[in-house]
């Protein structure tokens, strides 16, 4: 039946949806028989395979949950609309494909919206269900009535207004494969409540994606051997792997890339990991708070392979000073990227994984880069990240990055929230596996990381450990998600990088507002450590470095939640630092210098 | 304590040659790194140092094929307005075959705008098929025209100088269609400005490419399809 089980059939609905009906009676052995728009929709979720859902309950999508009763489903009723659609979206990024988040309409559906931007904004695959008013009831402003697909119509990739429990199946079952194929991104189903009420039998069909909707997996042969041609003259290529080289789960081929070839790899924030952090030929991640060598890479470059990034201004700066020198290879899925912020000279549209394969299969020879090879070498020697621990100074919060990295196993996955927090552990930990570095990036959303550290813990291998850097600010936010962690007796340890201020606000007030500090100074903070034993979590409180390693150990040998308040230094700042708008290669080591 | 050494620790070299000042990062100063002289210009061309690329801006007219589905009308102007494309004018309507629409839409972007705008388009789920049309396609835009009615005769001229339609003649107003490409709605509207015009209604551009040119690619043509059904 598959292939007529379109909810959105373009020109000839009427006789498919007939056609429809009639095969699923005949073939609908195997799943549980549906009897409503609410069942159906669960229906397409479990042939989707969907495993976890993360939502609140709430009047217009009662049904769905009623529906869920019967249902192998898991799903975890989060605080906050807002902390279930980060704790899917960062589901989805460990594990691959799309997590899925419930909320009823009006505030429930608006509570979902941070997430869902945040979800579209990092391409990360996501679902959204929705609850609404009854059909006869939509436009009315009845209560809790929200046009729900009109808010977020700018922030997913996709949405739909479910209007009949006949094809309400089908229709989840096709925002679930949108949201995860080509370049992913959230989409989202509205429901109101007598379509989920609404009697039906209609067994929704395979999950697909909509007819209009193509995309290239495997690129042009003529773009693979012009941009194959590129690099092989090039004398200081660098690639420079971005998010889609996760999202294509194309690690190996981008490594083997970069290894056979003998070409240094920066990455991009979403693409950490994707070449560990520890290789010779890596120079971690470039951009505002990027390393200096990577920067310096990307401003002397000849030729820049670009792996499905979209070029964001916070790795660019200024787009006049990005690569000056560079010819631009631009590898992506997503054609809108090709020349939106930066001209490639050679596109390559298609699928990373694919398109890397093509690219190594056209390559003759390796460009002759070794001069350029131990020019990055020598940068990674002028430039190395750093910080100082002078005695009479509170403890430093890289510090204890540094210690959890080491006292951690190497596939240990981190989620942060946004902040000074944020470019710490991105900076002073060393990441060596793709789907460890869970994080809010373009929308860069306060309060990511909590919520984010429950949606991995559940996706990760049970014997994989989770670790949330948090900000002071940033946790307070969504602290209220503690409880949840702490119901599902979840392992995860928090480690509350306080500073008592929004530090990074603080620190461009300071560098760039002439320390007029406005509003960015908590001056108090409560007491994470008993915040947190209120919640009935594991609370521990860090003021000094001998107390770090004890700490860390406690935490993570404690089964459940635990939350570390590490008390530092209010006045450490992040470097290296690109102003906003400049040039890659002119990054600041200190404030004078911005 | 100290964190000085560089995140890539397989490089023992790093450890001793590199001094830590006090504010933590090592290093020469920005102004003291090498700088390679190439620039880029606003929408990441490289260009030459010493030039500077004025973006040139032209008038494209893009049809896009799309569902005729709820929404999809705000979904093309909200890509529109959330991208800051410049559009002039958007029509839609619907095609022979049952559940499209074709929208027009006339943009004044640059090349690299234009290319932005189609393939944003494209993206959009409803959204079937998007072309840009050359040149010599064949467009047409609707003027209705209100002016005052004192001088009933002079304004019938002008009316049929420009091939149009009195739609509505009364002793106070003479309401008046004209169509045709833009240029030509422009000078009629010019034309009627003598007469003080009261009230102005026009429909946009709506085009179609010439002879059997596809005006979307690859867009069958719709009887075809309708004489499946």
């Amino acid at each position: 039946m598959s292939e007529h089980a379109r909810p959105k059939a373009t020109d000839d609905s009427e006789t498919e949806t007939s056609e429809t009906d009639t095969e699923t009676e005949a073939e609908a052995t195997d799943a549980e028989p549906v009897s409503t728009g609410a069942q159906s929709a669960i229906a397409a979720l479990e042939q989707a395979g969907a495993e976890t859902l993360f939502g609140v309950q709430g009047g217009a999508i009662m049904p769905i949950y009623d529906a869920l009763y019967d249902s192998e489903l898991t799903h975890v009723t989060m605080a906050h609309e807002q902390g279930a659609a980060h704790a899917a979206d960062a589901y989805g990024v460990v594990r691959g494909d799309p997590g899925v988040c419930l909320a009823t309409s009006g505030p429930g559906a608006t509570n979902l919206v941070t997430g869902i931007a945040d979800a579209n904004m990092d391409s990360d695959a996501m679902l959204a269900l929705t609850g609404q008013v009854p059909t006869e009831f939509v436009g009315s402003d009845a209560f809790q009535e929200t046009d729900t697909t009109g808010v977020t119509a700018p922030i997913t990739k996709h949405n739909y207004f479910a209007g009949d429990a006949d094809t309400v199946g089908d229709t989840v079952g096709e925002a679930f494969a949108l949201a995860g194929a080509g370049r992913p991104g959230p989409t989202l189903v509205d429901l109101p409540k007598d379509v989920t009420l609404d009697d039906t039998d209609t067994q929704p069909g395979p999950a697909e994606t909509p007819s209009t909707y193509s995309f290239r997996e495997e690129a042009d042969e003529e773009e693979v051997a012009d941009a194959a041609r590129a690099i092989e003259r090039a004398e200081k290529p660098l690639l420079l792997f971005g998010g889609g080289v996760v999202k294509a789960e194309a690690t190996e081929e981008a490594r083997r890339f970069a290894t056979e070839f003998g070409i240094p790899v920066a990455t991009t924030m979403p693409a950490i990991g994707t070449m560990p952090e520890d290789h010779d030929l890596c120079l971690s991640w470039a951009g505002m708070h990027g390393t200096g060598y990577a920067n310096m890479a990307i401003t002397h470059t000849d030729c820049l392979v670009a792996v499905g990034t979209r070029f964001d201004d916070r790795l660019t700066g200024g787009v006049d000073t990005f690569a000056p020198e560079a010819e631009v290879v631009h590898v992506d899925i997503d054609p809108a990227e090709i020349s939106k912020n930066v001209h490639a000279d050679y596109p390559v549209v298609g699928d990373a994984a694919s398109a890397l394969e093509q690219l190594e299969a056209e390559m003759d020879a390796a460009p002759d880069a070794r001069e350029w090879r131990e020019q990055c070498r020598t940068w990674k020697e002028e430039y190395p990240l750093a910080y100082v621990t002078p005695d009479d100074e509170p403890l430093k919060p890289q510090f204890v990055v540094e210690a959890f990295d080491e006292a951690t196993d190497d596939d240990t996955i981190v989620t942060t929230g946004v902040g000074q927090h944020q470019m710490w552990a991105a900076q002073f930990w060393t990441y060596t596996n793709p789907r460890t570095w869970v994080s809010s990036h373009g929308l860069g959303t306060m309060g990511y990381g909590l919520p984010a550290a429950i949606g991995a813990r559940l996706a990760a291998e049970d014997d994989q450990q989770v670790v949330c850097f948090d900000g002071d600010g940033s946790l307070l936010m969504t602290m209220q998600e503690l409880s949840v962690a702490v119901r599902e007796n979840l392992d995860i340890t928090v480690a509350v990088l306080n500073n008592k201020y929004i530090g990074m606000v603080r620190q461009w007030q300071d560098a760039f507002f002439e320390g007029r500090q406005m509003a960015a100074d908590y001056g108090w903070c409560p007491e994470f450590d008993k915040l947190a034993e209120a919640f009935g979590a594991k609370g521990l409180r860090v003021d000094d470095y001998d107390e770090v390693a004890d700490a860390i150990d406690e935490a993570l040998g404690y089964d459940g939640p635990a939350v570390i308040d590490f008390h530092v230094d209010p006045a450490e700042n992040v470097y290296p630092m690109v102003p906003s708008g400049g040039a890659n290669g002119k990054f600041a080591l200190t404030e004078d210098q911005l | 304590m100290s964190g000085n050494d560089a995140e890539q620790t397989d490089d023992s070299a790093s450890e001793s040659s590199v001094e830590i000042p006090a504010a933590g990062m090592p290093g020469p100063e920005p102004d003291e790194r090498p700088h390679p002289e190439g620039r880029r210009n606003s929408q990441g061309i490289r260009i030459d140092p010493e030039a500077e690329a004025e973006p040139r801006y032209r008038t494209a007219v893009v049809s896009a094929l799309v569902e005729h589905e709820p929404g999809v009308l705000s979904r093309v102007s909200g890509l529109f307005s959330r991208r800051q494309f410049n559009i002039e004018s958007l029509t839609v309507g619907p095609t022979t075959v049952e559940g499209h629409a074709r929208i027009t839409l006339v943009v004044e972007e640059t090349d690299p705008g234009i290319d932005q705008v189609k393939k944003q388009l494209a993206k959009l789920k409803p959204v079937i098929q998007v072309g840009e049309l050359d040149d010599d396609a064949v467009q047409a835009e609707l003027v209705v025209l209100k002016v005052r009615g004192d001088e009933p005769d002079k304004v019938h001229a002008i009316t049929q100088m420009y091939e149009g339609q009195t739609l509505d003649a009364g002793p106070r107003t003479i309401t008046v269609q004209i169509t045709g490409d833009q240029g030509k709605i422009d000078d009629a509207v010019d034309a009627f400005r003598q007469f003080g015009i009261i009230e102005i209604a026009r429909t946009g551009q709506t085009a179609l490419a010439r002879g059997d040119t596809p005006t979307t690619p690859g867009e069958e043509p719709g009887y075809a399809e309708s004489n499946d059904d």
